[in-house]
C-alpha cells in the first residue's frame, strides 16, 4: 500500500504515467492490508489485528485477541472454520475522507487556496479556467489539476495559458478522489500562497461524494442545459458552495429560465452563492474573480 | 457509476480487517438519500470482490429512510429526495438517509 495515500488505483495515470511512478522502486502496492497511515478503525475485542507481516494459515487458529477461540484440534486435516462476526462500523468513504483532510492540511500549511470545479461535460469548466488564468495570472500564481477519463486535451489547453498543469486520467473512474489529487499536487510543486484550480471529471453525480480537500466547491451549469438540472442532480447542488451559470451570451437563443434555475438550486441548498457569467465574452467574470480573491484571502488565516 | 468506487472501498475495508480470513458476509448501511444505488452496488461488489478475501461473500444492504427535522417548527418528516421544505415553510436539516457505512462482517 502506498504510504502517502493508502491507495489502490490501477487504471489512473497522471500526465500519462502510472499514478505511482514517482514513488521509487521499493514501493509496494499490496492491497487490503497495512496500517501504515492514519486511517481509523475501532479496536474492539473481536477484531483480528491486521499487521503488515504476512499471515500464515498452516494452523487452524489465528492470533486475534479473540477470547473465545478454540485451541483444540491443532492438527486436524480439515479444520472447520469458525464463523465469527467482526464489527467495523466505519464510513465507507473514510479512507477518502482522511486523505482529503491530509490534502486540506497540506494546502493550509502552504496557504494554497484549492477549488474543486464540477459540472456535466461541456458546461464550460475549461473555458472558465482558461479565461480566469489569462486574466489573473499577473496577480496570483494559478496551477491546475485536470481530471478526465482520457486524453490530455484539457491540460494542453491550460498549458497554452502558461499555467502549470497536471492531467489526471481516471481511466474508467467517473470522478477524482483525494488520493489522485494528493499525487497530482506532488507533481505540481505549488508555490506558497498560490491558487489551485481542480477541474473534476465532467459528471454531475459522482464527484459530489468525494471530498478532495478543497476549500471551495464550485458547480458550473450552462444555459444550454435545462434549468431543472439542480432538481435532477440534487446531490451536486447540495455539495457546492457557489454556482456559476455559464454561457450567458447564449441566453437569447435558448429556453433557459435563470430565475427558475436559481430557485431550484436554492431549494436544495439555500446557502448557495450564484454568479452569472460568460467565459466567452467575459461578462460577469469579475464577480467570480472577486469570489476567488475573497476566499483566497481567508486561506491561511488562523481560524 | 461511483458505486464501483464505493464497492472497492467496502472490499478494501473488510479485507484489511479480515487479516487473511475468508469473508462470508458483509453488512452495510446505505441511506436512501446517499446517491448510491443498492442494486448497482451489489453488482459492483461481486465484481470487486473477485480475487480478494471477500470473493463470493454475501452483501447485505440495510437501507435507511430519509428523515429531516424542520429548523423552524422542529417537526420531523420523511424525505424521499435530499431536499425539501417543511409545510410551515421552514428549512430542513437531514438527520437520516445519508449513511454510507460498513456495519460488520462474518469471517471464517
Amino acid at each position: 500500500m502506498c504510504t502517502t495515500c493508502g491507495c489502490g488505483s490501477d487504471a489512473v495515470t497522471i500526465d500519462g504515467a502510472d499514478v505511482h511512478a514517482g514513488h521509487g522502486p521499493a514501493h509496494q502496492h499490496e492491497h487490503g492490508h497495512g496500517h501504515d497511515d492514519g486511517h481509523g478503525h475501532g479496536h474492539d475485542d473481536h477484531h483480528a489485528h491486521g499487521h503488515d507481516h504476512p499471515h500464515d494459515h498452516d494452523h487452524d487458529h489465528d492470533h486475534a485477541p479473540d477470547r473465545d477461540h478454540d485451541h483444540g484440534h491443532h492438527h486436524h486435516d480439515e479444520p472447520a472454520p469458525q464463523r465469527r462476526t467482526v464489527s467495523l462500523e466505519q464510513d465507507i468513504l473514510s479512507k477518502n475522507q482522511l486523505l482529503a483532510e491530509r490534502n486540506r492540511g497540506w494546502f493550509a500549511g502552504r496557504e494554497v487556496f484549492a477549488v474543486n470545479l464540477m459540472s456535466s461535460p461541456g458546461a464550460g469548466k475549461t473555458s472558465i479556467l482558461e479565461r480566469t488564468i489569462r486574466e489573473l495570472r499577473d496577480t496570483v500564481p494559478i496551477s491546475v489539476l485536470e481530471g478526465d477519463q482520457a486524453t490530455s486535451a484539457d491540460a494542453d489547453r491550460i498549458r497554452a495559458t502558461g499555467a502549470a498543469v497536471v492531467q489526471i486520467n481516471t481511466g474508467t473512474g467517473c470522478h477524482l478522489d483525494a488520493h489522485m489529487v494528493a499525487h497530482g499536487i506532488e507533481r505540481l510543486g505549488l508555490s506558497r500562497g498560490s491558487v489551485l484550480l481542480i477541474e473534476n471529471v465532467g459528471n454531475l453525480v459522482c464527484p459530489a461524494l468525494f471530498d478532495l480537500g478543497e476549500q471551495a466547491r464550485v458547480v458550473v451549469v450552462s444555459v444550454t442545459e435545462g434549468d431543472d438540472k439542480p432538481l435532477k442532480y440534487p446531490h451536486m447542488f447540495r455539495a457546492g458552495h457557489v454556482l456559476l451559470i455559464n454561457k450567458l451570451d447564449l441566453l437569447p437563443y435558448v429556453r433557459f429560465d435563470v430565475r427558475r434555475c436559481i430557485d431550484h438550486a436554492r431549494q436544495i441548498n439555500p446557502d448557495l452563492q450564484v454568479l452569472l457569467l460568460s467565459a466567452e465574452t467575459g461578462e460577469g467574470m469579475q464577480a467570480w474573480y472577486d469570489f476567488l480573491s475573497a476566499q483566497h484571502a481567508r486561506t491561511g488565516v488562523p481560524a | 457509476m461511483h458505486e464501483l468506487s464505493i464497492a472497492t472501498a467496502v472490499v478494501e475495508a473488510c479485507a484489511e480487517r479480515a487479516a487473511g480470513a475468508r469473508i462470508l458476509r458483509v453488512r452495510i448501511e446505505i441511506g436512501q438519500l446517499s446517491a448510491v444505488l443498492p442494486d448497482s452496488l451489489r453488482f459492483c461488489f461481486e465484481v470487486c470482490a473477485q480475487g480478494t478475501a471477500a470473493e463470493g461473500a454475501e452483501l447485505e444492504i440495510l437501507e435507511t429512510a430519509g428523515r429531516a427535522i424542520c429548523e423552524t417548527c422542529g417537526g420531523t418528516l420523511a424525505l424521499s429526495s435530499p431536499y425539501g421544505r417543511c409545510d410551515c415553510g421552514g428549512l430542513l436539516r437531514i438527520v437520516a438517509g445519508n449513511e454510507l457505512r460498513v456495519k460488520d462482517m462474518e469471517i471464517a
